[in-house]
């Protein structure tokens, strides 16, 4: 092997051990330097190319930094917007930044526990065989389905009579549009990157585990609890953090089937129920309706809530990064 | 052993029980998925019914159409009217989703394999979690920057003034345009296909590639005859992704591509993609608060069974398309 390599290689240059495509050692790697011009040209749009993802990247956050910096004041967080027709007059968006809150914990709190049950189900039971082959194209289909179809048809699920209760009624219309109804259809959005995500934790854990704990005669439900799902962890955080992130950044459910409103607007019932099943915003629906395209048309809001959203973005994706490392630092089977 | 477990976790956790519990929820799921389908085709029907292929096809306004059937759904059910001729919108959809999937897939193409094989490690160590951010950037940031930043600057300074005064009579060029929509879709799916077009390029056999390098073929050209030929599989996987995705991508679209129901000509030259328009999605959005009434109720669940429609057939044209690729022992 060593021997017929550097044949191989450039007959001018020093002979260098033989080429490996993925992570060699330093000076291991052939140069670009005696390739032909194409391939040289085709390398040169690599370089610009992936500049180009980090331009748009850096120029995204810096400039939303900056007019962020510019127009957000932290009285915005915990003003509630009212009517005006400046931006001076039009308060802050506290009532949007609480309502992304709500929606991210109900709509993670629903999308969590299916997305374990479906990939605990996938993986450890999968009988019969047809159900698990539906189960994954259903999973897939759900990911495929744009989020503004899953809106209208949470229009039609919630608007029905046997769920007024989640929701306001007046003469015997049910509105329809509440938290209950946003969150149920965005946990939609975030049970595919659950479902994935849990998975692959469990494929990931060698089957002689399993052997093991049936061994000293677990069940496989015992097995799974104590187990399975404590060593998969890490992946079913990574896929809880992403699907959060899709479900505070969506905006076609929120839009249709939380009301559009400026503020909560508390329904009737005892304390968080009456907020929950009245209609209210979140910080998408917020910078939407602020924009120059939206209703409102006040930029520097539009900006300033923005500029929340990116961070909790950023947050999110920063949390993912952490569990990630931490995980293969702890050197769990899975990676 | 046995009494010690049920103590632990008490009969209702027993093995059967559990794995009944987890296939109804499994059910559920999938009970969910059917009535989705279902729903939206029984509330389409008659919108369908009603125009027949004309649906598909031109004629009148989109807007008026829209607005007609709107208002007929207020008063009774003997006089609503359904018309609705939506070509603009579909060939407008056509055109941003179009254009934005070409130019991802080229860029995709480019920086995955840059990533896998040719980006030094620190140039990968940023490149990775930048394509991740973008992934995860929300449309109505994508949006807003468009309105606020490329919605001007193609307004001002790529559209002349002698080409918005040669279309005065028609539409206004004002910078919202399909070129905005397509560049500001493009930035939101390539990150998608970046993603899923390298994993499909690290799980290349490195025997593979290592056969032909030691043929002294060299690394680029190993790369793309031998690892992109191989991970054929995922770039369709991850092509058939960011389609779906795209021809669902509602609210940006509603803020930058113009939302007028106009159908630019390629025919009329270059000027055709400085020209507002508005897909499929951005119309359901637009028209939300029109829900309440019969007739446009059943028109916008008509456009989401299109979208659903339309992303089943590309998910449909992948699987066969991979299936296809499977001879040459390929890897998904």
């Amino acid at each position: 092997m060593e021997l017929a390599t550097p044949q191989a290689q450039s007959p001018s240059g020093p002979v260098a051990p033989p080429p490996t495509p993925r992570g060699p050692a330093k000076g291991a790697v052939e140069g670009s330097a005696t390739w032909r011009l194409s391939d040289r040209i085709g390398l040169a749009i690599c370089w610009a190319l992936g500049l180009l993802f980090c331009a748009i990247a850096a120029g995204i956050v810096a400039y939303l930094f900056i007019q962020g910096i510019k127009f957000l004041r932290p009285s915005m967080l915990v003003t509630p917007a009212t009517s005006g027709f400046t931006e001076a007059q039009s308060g802050g968006f506290s009532d949007a930044f609480l309502g992304t809150l709500i929606v991210g914990a109900m709509g993670i709190s629903i999308a969590l526990p299916v997305g374990v049950g479906v990939a605990v189900w996938l993986v450890e039971y999968g009988r019969p065989a047809a159900l698990a082959r539906i189960t994954e194209s259903t999973i897939e289909a759900i990911a495929g389905i744009p989020s503004i179809v899953l809106a209208l048809f949470g229009t039609v699920i919630f608007s029905s009579t046997a769920l007024a209760f989640l929701s306001r009624t007046s003469e015997g219309v049910v509105f329809g549009r509440s938290f209950f109804a946003a969150s149920a259809m965005l946990s939609l959005v975030a049970l595919p990157l659950i479902v994935a995500s849990t998975r692959e934790g469990l494929n990931a854990i060698p089957q002689h585990v399993r052997e093991a704990s049936y061994g000293v005669g677990k069940t496989k439900i015992a097995t799974t609890r104590r187990i399975l799902l404590p060593t998969a962890r890490p992946q079913v955080a990574t896929g809880a953090v992403l699907g959060l992130g899709r479900i505070i950044g969506d905006t076609a459910i929120v839009l249709v089937l939380l009301g559009a409103t400026q503020n909560l607007e508390p329904t009737g019932g005892p304390f968080p129920i009456d907020y929950l099943r009245g209609a209210g915003t979140t910080l998408t629906n917020f910078v939407y309706e602020t924009s120059p395209t939206g209703n409102l048309n006040q930029p520097q809001k539009a900006y300033a809530a923005a500029f929340v959203l990116l961070l909790m973005v950023l947050g999110l994706n920063a949390a993912a990064d952490v569990i990630h490392r931490r995980a293969r630092k702890a050197g769990t089977w899975s990676h | 052993m046995q009494g010690e477990h049920l103590e632990e976790y008490g009969p209702k956790w027993s093995d059967q029980r559990a794995e009944r519990l987890l296939g109804a929820l499994v059910c559920t799921v999938v009970a969910l998925l059917l009535a989705l389908i279902v729903t939206v085709i029984v509330r389409a029907w008659p919108s369908f019914a009603h125009n027949g292929l004309a649906w598909f096809g031109a004629g009148g306004s989109v807007e008026d159409q829209l607005n007609q059937v709107y208002l007929s759904g207020l008063g009774d059910a003997a006089h609503y009217v359904y018309t609705f001729h939506a070509w603009p919108l579909i060939w407008s959809t056509m055109l941003i989703v179009g254009g934005a999937v070409a130019i991802a897939v080229f860029c995709a193409l480019f920086t995955s394999v840059f990533i896998v094989e040719f980006a030094p490690e620190w140039m990968r160590n940023v490149l990775q979690p930048v394509v991740r951010f973008l992934a995860s950037v929300p449309s109505v940031i994508y949006g807003l920057l468009g309105v606020l930043v490329v919605v001007p600057f193609i307004g001002n300074h790529l559209v002349t003034e002698s080409q918005k005064s040669s279309v005065a009579g028609v539409i206004s060029l004002s910078g919202y345009s399909l070129l905005a929509a397509v560049l500001i879709l493009t930035v939101m799916i390539a990150p998608l296909m970046v993603s899923i077009f390298s994993d499909g390029l690290r799980s290349v056999r490195p025997g593979w590639l290592e056969g032909s390098l030691a043929l002294g073929v060299n690394r680029w050209r190993t790369t793309w005859k031998i690892g992109v030929r191989t991970a054929r599989p995922a770039m369709v996987a991850g092509t058939v992704l960011a389609v779906a995705r795209a021809i669902g991508e509602a609210v940006m679209l509603a803020m930058v591509s113009g939302s007028i129901a106009f159908a630019p000509n390629p025919a009329d030259g270059l000027i055709f993609v400085y020209e507002p328009s508005r897909p499929l999605a951005p119309t359901i959005v637009k028209n939300v608060e029109a829900l309440g009434s019969p007739p446009a109720n059943s028109t916008l669940f008509a456009i989401a069974a299109v979208l659903l429609f339309s992303a089943a057939l590309v998910s449909l044209t992948g699987w066969v398309a991979r299936r296809a690729m499977r001879k040459y022992g390929a890897t998904a």
